[in-house]
Parts: structure tokens; sequence; C-alpha cells
């Protein structure tokens, strides 16, 4: 989230697209409703099913799933057609008037560069014209035809509301409502928030569906404004942090990239990383990454990160062939390249694509090590559990080991929100038999395993013997030491120029702008960097004081980055400093510096007359209508059918997918044709059910005890489907027998002239637990994922239904 | 069982083992009944174990005096039907109030009171044992709709009210009649009572050959 | 929860005496439940099975959200889902919280035999004591809004206690406080009715011209009242009733039958009594049995 929850009643329009907030974050969803009671909020909800959250909506409007570009780029149509956009920052704070190169273009689907061979493209040409200086040519005019303004009125021409309807299936006149209402959000006092998650982040574009968003807020000026923002609602408790500490197999901590096979040293790895401001005067904040990056090598390695040997940058492993994604670790185990997988806090065999591919790739793992508080349907892969998971447990080789650990409540720490606070929690209750917290297993296998590497050596021992583990207590370390390492502090007595010390040796930093990029500091996760500071443990803050009740709460726990509630918060004023909402301000400058009820997200000393963009993340200091090479499939968001679609991709058929997309062979030979599979299907949760965990609880699951499938009344009348009676959902992977719920909440859409039924496939039951035992939904779902995050395409995927009987118990 | 020169059976052994246990249960059920019927009788639930007791008790009771009236329906039902000498002794019913049974037309073995009770609880009983099942919450509040549960509550308040007053009818006509008590608890009644309650009945059994006399008559 | 002090009664089942009522400065309570702000998210069940320590049986699905399927002795407060198409043709799910209305009059309490199975507070909850219940389901068959169930395992009825245990110590009730959406509010019955007043003002404001408060007057009003998008017909949102009131036959019953009843059996037993006073016994006399045994003696030949 750029904003945080409470702020979300400061809005004027709430958007639920791409996410289903009443069901999926009730709690959260209370700020919504305030935002109706006391704010007079106009609430929309666009989804393929009328949602819980359609309840309470003003508006609703069904759309087809994996559609959500069209729509988006016809409102942006809409709004540069009617010029209904907040123009002043439109021309302050964003790209818009930036010359885009000779060479860059799209035509019939692809943007300049495609490289069909690689599925990728060349992306030189997705760049600014810049000047003798190196700037970006701007025309702030925007008469320039090549101007970033004028090239996506350009792009985005095609998206008419006939043809918005005709590829999204969404009847007219609602998209048109909908338009209005967004625009009613362009005078400056006035915004709209948009509350999203996994129905925009599971599609083969699903990164682009989020950008395309962004970019209809920043043409509405409602980024950085109280009510406004961009704000993904994370679907597990602490995914945010799993991000943000870099969890993910080509990152690091606070975002940094892990270096590619290609980035030989480190002078090669910070080349690309100087970030050198591309207008003048911009702050372009990522020109301090040395300082993140060493201050976290110092972090990994202690003494042994050097500056002469570039600060341990050979121990780093490096990507190859874009990372290790779920995707392809699981093809890798299929192909016998991938032989022992440790599966921590994760549910593969429920959560990832295609979970008969999912079992034979477990099959093949000559070990499996499950570390969760559940018992897990992972855990118990080779298990015969009947049709829901015929294992012949005899044909399987793999060694699983459960190790049970300890539950959220049984351990202290600090879990991030969606809103980027750190909170401190405290342990309730010592975990049940003979489970153990993460922290502790986790250093236990290291302290075995660098053993292993001081006794046998082995081929590359130096990452491994090098690691720093300087903890109180080696074998379990305390959570708060661990917090105060990814805090950071001074390794040395540190010196301002008149030789005093500002810093003394082992103090705790009060911030990452402390960090130096000489060795002198550490910082597990620069981004964390003051939340555990020597005035205490800022996570365990408990003040909710708000000023201005304007649901900032600054005092409460801690937020990265630098406490800030509100990211890009120096663009809620306009270019010569004053709130553009006078009654709900968030900075302002005062005359010396900027102040207000957050912590500036910009340099407080730079004034106004600088003309410093408000994105200080960006080289050029703007936000980013046109995103230059950032993307994978092209610098604005496009149409492409999800992989599994029912109809041609009419704006290009040539170009029906995603061009730049990583597809397997033996996935893409899995994809089924709208011929056998005429549905389309999507996943989601049910308020009910936490993922796969709720099951295991009672109460959980006697309120939704029992797998099934969502169908429109059409549909179900045409195959003679009674209410709760059994069907068959089958997909080329695989196929799910359960109950069927007929309801009016899902109609068939007219798409490109023919009906498209959707079929709701709810994904949470398995064969372990409380509630009744289900077909996972990811028997159905296919293997391919975003082209760049390659997060899998839960949400749009084809099927075909019929009767059937209940499966033998 | 010793018995006085000259008695006449009335009812036979089973047959007053029969009428005692209706009426037993016809007893408890008054009690239990009204126990859940008016606050002021709840005292009575204390009879049977409490309120949780008599609430289960009382259907099984029921039960048992369906089943137990059936035997008494069984033996009686011939007897009972209702005949113009029944209508004519009503209108002399004036006479019969004020016992003075000369010139009343001559009862056969029943009277037309007793028809009308017998007859009364043949009707009552049934319709308290169906209204009865619908409010049996254990066994039948699945499968009845509430409304019917509703009317039938009332109904079968109304039918006990009934039957009761029956009953009270019943047993003051047994203590009034003086010799009618000992006809169904010794089983024999003098043939002076006959003659006077019951000539016709006598005049039967006079007719018949040889008398039904108790053993040891001369 | 009976015999907590700070709630006295003034109503008590099967109970001919009035209850101890001094301390009547109690404010009555009152839960509302705005409809409109309902997400359906079943948060206020599973409150209710934690604090009274509920735990149903895993149902089955059947063709709807509302699980489980009707209330039962477990589930004291059940989400009722109503897919339901407006006049204009547009869907809306009306979602809502099914459970004890706690009536001002309320029909399980006047048709309860067992003195003081049910009780009402002064402050106007409707408590079930289980303790003196008998399990004869005439609580069932008193409300006007199918709500109590009988435990068929230990004969007792159950519903909603409005948390009366909570409420007595100044806390509101646990579906109350589990609430995400404030779609269900607790205070004072005054507070709430005009709470209501502006929850339905706004609604009107945004289109929904037939919104209101459902604190229907056929049971002297609720302590538990709905904030209703569309007032004018309560029966769409899963079978709330138009104009709930006790089924006549309950009144007939409990009202002019007990009384009359009573007096009609006393007036017969008084009838036989005098009957036998005026009257006296009708005896057999020594000429009866004279007659009697000559007609035995003489066969068929009549006297």
């Amino acid at each position: 989230m750029t904003n945080t929850w409470q702020d979300i009643k400061n809005a004027n329009v709430v958007l639920v697209m791409g996410g289903n907030a009443a069901e999926a974050h009730p709690c959260g969803f209370k700020w919504v409703i305030h935002a109706k009671i006391e704010n007079h909020a106009k609430l929309i909800v666009v989804d393929p099913r009328f949602t819980r959250t359609a309840a309470v909506a003003d508006v609703y409007a069904p759309i087809r799933p994996g559609t959500d570009i069209a729509f988006l780029n016809g409102v942006i149509r809409y709004l540069l057609e009617k010029d209904l956009i907040q123009h002043e920052y439109v021309r302050a704070y964003t790209n818009a008037g930036l010359i885009v190169k000779q060479g860059y273009g799209f035509q019939d689907g692809l943007f300049s560069g495609y490289k069909e061979d690689t599925r990728s493209y060349d992306k030189t040409s997705w760049d600014y014209e810049l000047d003798g200086q190196g700037y970006a040519k701007v025309d702030d005019t925007w008469q320039d035809p090549r101007c970033v303004i004028n090239l996506l009125r350009q792009h985005v021409d095609r998206y008419t509301p006939q043809m918005v309807s005709r590829i999204c299936g969404t009847p007219q006149d609602k998209f048109l409502e909908i338009c209005a209402l967004f625009a009613t959000t362009a005078p400056p006092d006035k915004a709209l928030t948009s509350l999203f998650a996994l129905g925009w982040t599971q599609h083969s574009v699903g990164a682009q569906n989020i950008r395309a968003m962004a970019m209809v807020q920043l043409l509405l000026g409602n980024i950085g404004v109280a009510g406004g923002g961009m704000n993904a609602l994370r679907g597990h408790s602490n995914i945010q942090g799993l991000t943000d500490v870099g969890l993910l197999s080509a990152q690091m901590p606070g975002y940094l990239l892990l270096p590619k096979d290609s980035e030989l040293t480190y002078q090669q790895y910070m080349a690309t990383r100087q970030y050198k401001p591309l207008r003048p005067g911009q702050v372009s904040y990522w020109q301090n990454y040395g300082k993140f990056f060493v201050s976290l090598q110092k972090a990994i390695y202690g003494a042994a990160a050097r500056a002469d040997n570039d600060w341990a940058y050979d121990w780093l492993p490096k990507v190859d062939g874009g990372g290790y994604d779920i995707i392809r670790a699981f093809e890798m185990m299929n192909n016998g390249q991938m032989n022992g997988y440790i599966c921590q806090g994760f549910n593969p065999l429920q959560a990832f694509p295609d979970r008969n591919k999912i079992r034979r790739g477990l099959s093949k793992l000559k070990y499996l090590v499950v570390m969760d508080p559940l018992d897990t349907e992972t855990s118990r892969f080779w298990e015969n559990f009947g049709p829901q998971n015929p294992s012949d447990p005899a044909k399987i080789q793999t060694e699983v080991f459960q190790l049970p650990t300890s539950c959220f409540a049984e351990e202290t720490g600090s879990l991030v929100n969606s809103a980027r606070w750190l909170q401190w929690h405290w342990k309730a209750a010592d975990p049940p038999g003979e489970a153990q917290t993460d922290i502790w297993i986790m250093s236990g296998i290291f302290h075995r395993m660098r053993e292993l590497y001081r006794k046998e050596g082995g081929a590359f021992p130096d990452p491994i013997l090098n690691l720093t583990w300087d903890y109180t207590n080696p074998t379990d370390p305390d959570p708060e030491e661990l917090a105060k390492d990814m805090n950071g502090r001074a390794l040395v007595d540190i010196k301002d120029p008149s030789g005093a010390v500002t810093l003394h040796a082992g103090q705790l930093l009060d911030g990452f702008s402390q960090l130096r990029d000489d060795g002198m500091t550490t910082s597990g996760c620069w981004i964390f960097s003051g939340s555990f500071t020597e005035k205490g443990n800022q996570m365990a803050r408990r003040d909710a004081t708000d000023p201005r009740e304007q649901g900032l709460a600054p005092n409460w726990a801690w937020s990265w980055p630098a406490n800030r509630r509100v990211m890009y918060n120096r663009a809620s004023a306009d270019p010569a400093g004053k709130a553009w909402n006078p009654q709900k301000p968030i900075i302002e400058w005062n005359g010396s510096k900027w102040a207000g009820i957050d912590v500036p997200d910009f340099v407080p000393t730079i004034p106004p007359s600088d003309a410093a963009g408000p994105f200080i993340m960006n080289a050029e200091g703007s936000g980013r209508l046109f995103a230059r090479d950032q993307m994978a499939e092209g610098p604005f968001p496009e149409h492409y059918e999800p992989f599994e679609s029912p109809s041609p991709n009419v704006l290009h058929p040539k170009v029906k997918s995603n061009p730049a997309a990583r597809v397997f062979a033996d996935d893409r030979a899995a994809f089924g044709s709208s011929a056998d599979y005429p549905y389309v299907a999507t996943t989601y949760r049910l308020t009910e059910h936490f993922h796969f965990w709720t099951k295991h609880a009672l109460i959980n699951a006697v309120l939704q005890p029992e797998q099934f499938i969502e169908i429109g009344e059409v549909l179900a009348k045409e195959k003679g489907i009674g209410q709760g009676g059994w069907v068959k959902v089958s997909s080329k992977r695989g196929i799910v027998v359960c109950k069927a719920y007929v309801t009016k909440r899902i109609k068939p859409m007219q798409v490109d002239g023919k009906p498209v039924h959707v079929i709701g496939v709810p994904i949470h039951w398995g064969f372990t637990g409380q509630a009744r035992k289900g077909y996972g939904a990811n028997n159905l779902t296919p293997s391919v994922g975003d082209a760049n995050t390659q997060t899998p395409e839960f949400k749009a995927f084809l099927v075909n239904i019929e009767k059937a009987s209940a499966p033998p118990a | 069982m010793i018995r006085p020169e000259g008695a006449l059976i009335r009812y036979t052994t089973v047959t007053r083992i029969n009428h005692w246990i209706t009426a037993a249960c016809f007893v408890l059920l008054v009690l239990s009944g009204l126990s859940m019927f008016h606050p002021l009788f709840f005292f009575l639930s204390a009879l049977f174990g409490g309120g949780q007791w008599t609430r289960a008790v009382h259907p099984w009771i029921g039960i048992v005096l369906v089943a137990s009236y059936a035997g008494l329906v069984a033996q009686f039902w011939r007897e009972n039907f209702w005949t113009t000498d029944d209508t004519a002794w009503l209108r002399k019913f004036d006479r019969v109030l004020v016992n003075q049974e000369e010139g009343v037309p001559e009862a056969g073995r029943f009277n037309a009171g007793q028809k009308f009770v017998f007859w009364a609880m043949a009707l009552l009983i049934p319709a308290l044992l169906l209204t009865g099942l619908v409010i049996w919450e254990v066994y039948f509040s699945a499968v009845t709709p509430l409304v019917a549960q509703r009317i039938a509550l009332l109904l079968h308040s109304l039918l006990a009210i009934t039957a009761i007053a029956v009953w009270i009818v019943h047993v003051y006509a047994g203590i009034w009649v003086r010799g009618s008590l000992r006809a169904m608890t010794q089983g024999y009644v003098t043939p002076g009572w006959a003659w006077r309650h019951h000539r016709k009945w006598l005049r039967g059994l006079a007719s018949r050959e040889p008398a039904p006399r108790p053993e040891g008559m001369p | 929860m009976a015999g907590l002090q700070s709630q006295d009664y003034i109503r008590r089942s099967a109970s001919t005496l009035t209850p101890p009522s001094i301390r009547n400065h109690e404010a009555e309570v009152a839960k509302l439940i705005d409809v409109s702000r309902c997400i359906g998210c079943k948060a206020c069940q599973s409150a209710c099975m934690e604090w009274n320590d509920l735990r149903g049986e895993v149902g089955h699905f059947e063709g709807s959200y509302d699980n489980p399927l009707d209330l039962d002795p477990s589930t004291w407060t059940l989400m009722r889902f109503t897919e339901w198409e407006n006049d204009k043709g547009d869907l809306e799910w009306l979602i809502r919280k099914d459970g004890c209305m706690h009536c001002e009059d309320p029909g399980c309490l006047k048709a309860c035999p067992a003195p003081g199975a049910i009780v009402q507070y002064a402050n106007g909850i409707v408590d079930f004591n289980s303790d003196a219940c008998i399990g004869c389901g005439y609580c069932v068959k008193g409300c006007p809004f199918d709500i109590p169930r009988i435990n068929p395992v230990d004969h007792k009825s159950y519903k909603c206690t409005l948390c009366s245990d909570r409420v007595a110590v100044g806390l509101e009730p646990a579906c109350v406080k589990a609430c995400p959406t404030g779609a269900i509010m607790f205070g004072s019955k005054s507070d709430m009715t005009a709470w209501a007043g502006e929850r339905v003002a706004e609604l009107k404001s945004r289109g929904f011209a037939d919104a209101g408060l459902y604190d229907p007057a056929g049971v002297g009003g609720t302590h538990v009242m709905y904030v209703l998008q569309h007032a004018d017909r309560p029966s769409i949102y899963a079978g709330l009733p138009d104009s709930p009131q006790i089924s006549p036959f309950i009144q007939g019953w409990k009202g002019v039958l007990k009384p009359v009843a009573l007096a009609g059996l006393a007036l017969a037993a008084i009838a036989g009594f005098l009957h036998s006073m005026i009257a006296g016994p009708n005896e057999v006399q020594a000429e009866d049995e004279a007659k009697g045994r000559r007609l035995l003696g003489e066969g068929d030949e009549a006297p």
C-alpha cells in the first residue's frame, strides 16, 4: 500500500477491482465503510462475480477474467478524451511531457524491439530522447507528438467504450458510469483509492494490470494524497515482510537485486545502478544503492566483507535464466534437475499451479523438508487419500521430513502489514509438542551445514564459512537481536568533517540516511533502518494518537521507509508547496522546510522553487505514465488475452497473449482450447477461510465445510445442474469433483458477440484438516506466470463442466 | 374374590384391570398436563421428578392410555350403540338427576350418560394423540410445520380440558351412583343395583340359561 | 444467566406473581444490525461460537453460503444470504444476521410452561435459563421469528442471549465486538434508534427510498433491530416476517384458554359438589334388591 488502511476513509471514491476486499480483508474493509458513511464515498466493484464486496457497493460491473487492462485503458482513453484529468499534477509530477526516443513504437500487438526466439524485448528504444547533458527532453506544452502523453493518447485510442465492452463483456452503460465516477476525483481536492490484491497479480499480465491503474491514478492526481494511492492488500500475514526482506529468488533485502550471472564483478553490478538523475535537480534516491548494498554485505559477512574483496560480492549467488521462481522450480523438479526441496511455510501441493505436475515433481525428489505449524497436504503428498490425492506410496521414494514449527502467536517478532507497518508482537504461548521456531530450526540447519563444510570443504565453502553469526545464543538467536541486525549499526566510530563522533561504534542507526558504502555501517535491510534504534524498539510502539484524525497514527508501530505513512506524500501538495486538498493536507512547505503530519517523502529542505519531482526513487523525479524499460512486456499496458481464453485478441489476433511471458514447453502442451474447455474459470478465496490453513480450525470448517464451485443459472440450466448438485469441472490438467452453487451472482457476459460463462472455483479445500475432503483448485490451473513476477495465472483459464456423482468418501 | 350371595358380574377382571390402567394413565396425564398448562399447577411436575421428567413422560403415558383405551373400546363398543331408548332416557335426565329413576326408560348395560362418556373419550383420545404427536418435540418437531404445531398446541389443550370435564362427569357419576365403584373395583353389582340402574341389562341376564351367577349361588 | 442481580427480571415465564422489580431505572438496550454495511464475513457467527463455547458439526455444502443451513442448538446466530433482483433488474445480495430479536413482548416467554426458564431483564434482554428449561419446545412455537432450538441431547432450548453475561458487566455482545465493519452496534435502545435514523437518511440519499428501521410493533418492538435498505418488504431478507406477532393460536392458548379452562373445570367440580349436596347419592333401595332378585328368580317372567 502506498497509503495506510485507515487512510481509506479519506477517499471520495473507492475502487475494488482485482480484489475482493470485503471477503479477503474484512477487518481492513471497515475503512471503506468509514469512507462511505463519513465521507459519503462511492464504492465501485468490478469483478467477474458479484462478491460480498459488491453487496455493499454503489456500482457493480461484471468483467471477464483477464481483461482488466482493456477496461483500464478504456478509462484512460475516457479521461484523456473528455480531458478529465488533474492537469497541474500530471504536468508537474508525471513524465507526460517527456519526449520518447525515435525508434519506440507499437504495432500489431508488439512494442519495438521484440525478439521472437527468446520471447523477450530489446528495450533500448523504450526510453527518453536525451539532450547533450544526458537529461531527458521535455515539452511541457504537450505539443510534441512524441511526448509521453501523446503516445499514451495514441496507444489507448483503440480502447473505445464499444471495444472495452466487446473485450471485457462489461455493459457499456456500467463502464461509462464507472468512468464518470473515476473522473469525479480529478479535481485536486478529491481522491480515489484503488484496493486490489491477487485479482490483479495472478494473471500473465498481472504487473501491467496494476501499472494501468497506477497510470489512471497519476492522471487523476491521486497518488501521494490522502484517500488516494495504489493499495495492494496483502493476502498473507507477513507476505509484505517476505518481499521486504527479499525472499524471492532474484532479490535481496530491501528490494535490492541479486546480481545476474552476466554481472561478473561488483563494478559491473553497480554500473547499471548509479541512477544518474534524468532531469536537472532531481533527487534520484537510488543513487545511494551502494550504501544499502555494502551495508547489507557487512550484515551478512561482517569483517569478511572488505573493500579489497568488493564486499564479498563473489560470494553472492548470481541469478541465471531469470530466477528460480516456483514454476521454474517445479519444472526443474520434473526434469530431475532439482532433487531436494526445503518447504518453509509453504504448501505447494495446494498453492502452486497444475497440481498433478506438482505431485509428480515432489515424487521425483530425493528429500523434502516441510516446516509448518500444520499438517499440510504437501507433507502428505505421497499418501493415498482417494481421488483427492491418488498417490501410490510404493512408487514414491522421496524422503519427507516434517518439522513442526511454532505459529505467530507462539513466537516474538514483527509482522509487516499491507501498509508497511512493522508491528512487534509478543509470544502468547509455548508451541505444542515438538514444535520449534523457524529461527531455531534454521539455526540448527546452518550450524550443521557449516560443520560439514568445515570438515569436508566442498566446492565453494566460503559463503557459508564466512557468514557472520554473532548472537548471544547462536542456536536460537533472540528476535530482538535479529531486528537490530535489520536496523543496522555503526561498526566503528563515525565522525563528521569536524572530527566529532556522530555515531559510536556499535550504536544503532536512526535511519538509512546514515548508511555508508565504505564498510563503516551494517544493515540487514536498509528500508527497515530506523525500526530499532537507540531509543528502543520502534515497532513495539502502541500510541494510537492520530493528528487531524487522518488515519496515519505516526507513533503506532513503525512504517518503512523512515516511518513514512503515505508514500510520495510530496505529491499531496501542489508545486508551490500548498496542499491540493486543504481539508486533508499531509505535508506542506512552511517557508523553510517540508512539514506536516507525516514524514516527508522528500528531502525536507529542498524548496518548491527547485522543482524537484516528488517521485524521488525515479531518476526523472516524476511518476511514470511511460515505464521505460521497467516492465517485461512494454512501457504501456496492452491488453493480452489470458493464455487460456475463449476469445481471440480482437485488437491483434496474431499476438493473442503476453508475448514476453515465459512458457515451458510441457506447460504449453497442457493448455486447453476453448473447443474442449469452453468456460472461463477463476479461482478465489472465501471470507470464511484463510488459504489452506483455517480448514484445520473447527469453527472455520463449520462456517464453510465443503468444497463447491459457483456457476450462473443460465449455464446450470443448460447443463442440467441443480442447486447443490455434484459436478465435475475439468481442465486439460486435471479435475475437481464437488458440489455446485447455482447463483444469480454470475451471469453470462457478451464477449465479442458471444456469451461467455464464468465458473468460480474457491481454493480452500484439500485432504488434511477439519473441513471435508476436497480436490485442490490447482488441479485445474495452468502453469504460466506473469512475465515480470512469474505469479501464476490463477484468475483466468479454461474448463469444462458436467454433472457428476459424489466421489467415493 | 369373595362376593356376596346373588352378586352379578358386571366387569370381568381383565376389564377392570384395563379400566384402571386407563384411569391411572388419565390421572397421570391430567396431573402432568396441567403442570405444563398453567403455572399454578407447575408444582405437580414434582410428582414426576421435575419438569424435564414430566415433559418426557407425558407423551409416553399418553401412548399407554391410547392402547389401553383401545382395549376398552374393543370390549364395549357393541354395548355402546346409541338407541332410541337412550334418547328417551336423556329426555328424562332431569329425573335421573334427582335420583328418581322410576318412569325413566330402562337402561341396558350402559345408559346414555355412560355411552356419552364412552364415545366422547373415544373421539377425544385419538384427537389428543394426533395433536400430541405434532407437539412431541423430541420426535416430531422436525417433520411438522411450525404453524401446525401452534394449532396443535391449542387444540391439544382444548381437547384435554374437554376430556377432563368429561372425566369429572364420569368420576362424579361413579361416586353419585352408589355401587358403581364396586362394580369397577370388585367387578360385581347386586341384583337391586342392576334393577335400579340397568333394568334392561338385568332382564337380559335373567333370560339367559343359566343366569350368569357367581359360583356358589343357589 | 439467571440470578445476575444487576439485571432484574421484568418478566418471568410461567409465573403468576410480579418478579422483583424495585431496580427499575435500568436503560433498555438494543443491538442494531445495519444490513446495508454487512459484508457477510461471519465474524459475528464465529465470535458467538467462541464466546459461548459452541461448536457445531462440520456440515455439508447445501447450495448457499448459509452455514450451517439453519439455526441449531449450537448456532445462535446465522448469516442468511439472499440473492434478490431489485425493480431495476440489478442484483442485490441481501445478507442478514439472524438470531433472537429479544422482543419486548416475547412469544417464547409467553408460551413457556416452566417457571423462570425464560426471563426478561429490565434492560430488555430475553434470556433462557437452561436449568429450569423442561425441553417442551413451546418457546419454539411461541416465537414469531422461529428462533429457539431444542437440543435433542440435553432437551434444553437454546438461542442468543444477547450476551447477557457480557452486558451485565458492561461489555458489548461478542458479535458486536467482532464485527469489522460496524454493521452491528450496541447501546441504549434510544441511542440505537437515533443512530438508525441517521443511517436510514444516508441510505435514502444513496437511492434506497424505502430504507427504514425494523423494530416491529406487533411484538412491542424488539431489542435487536435492523436497518434495512428495503424496509417496505422485510420478507425479502430470508423471510424476515413482514409484521411479526405472537401467533393467535398461542395467544388464544396462553391468553383466554387458561382462565376459561380452569374456571370450566372448577365449575364442573363445583356442580358435582352441589349436586351431591342437593340430590345426594343415588343408592339402591331394599325394594330394588327385592325386585331384582325376584326377576332373576322368576326367570323370564316380569314382576
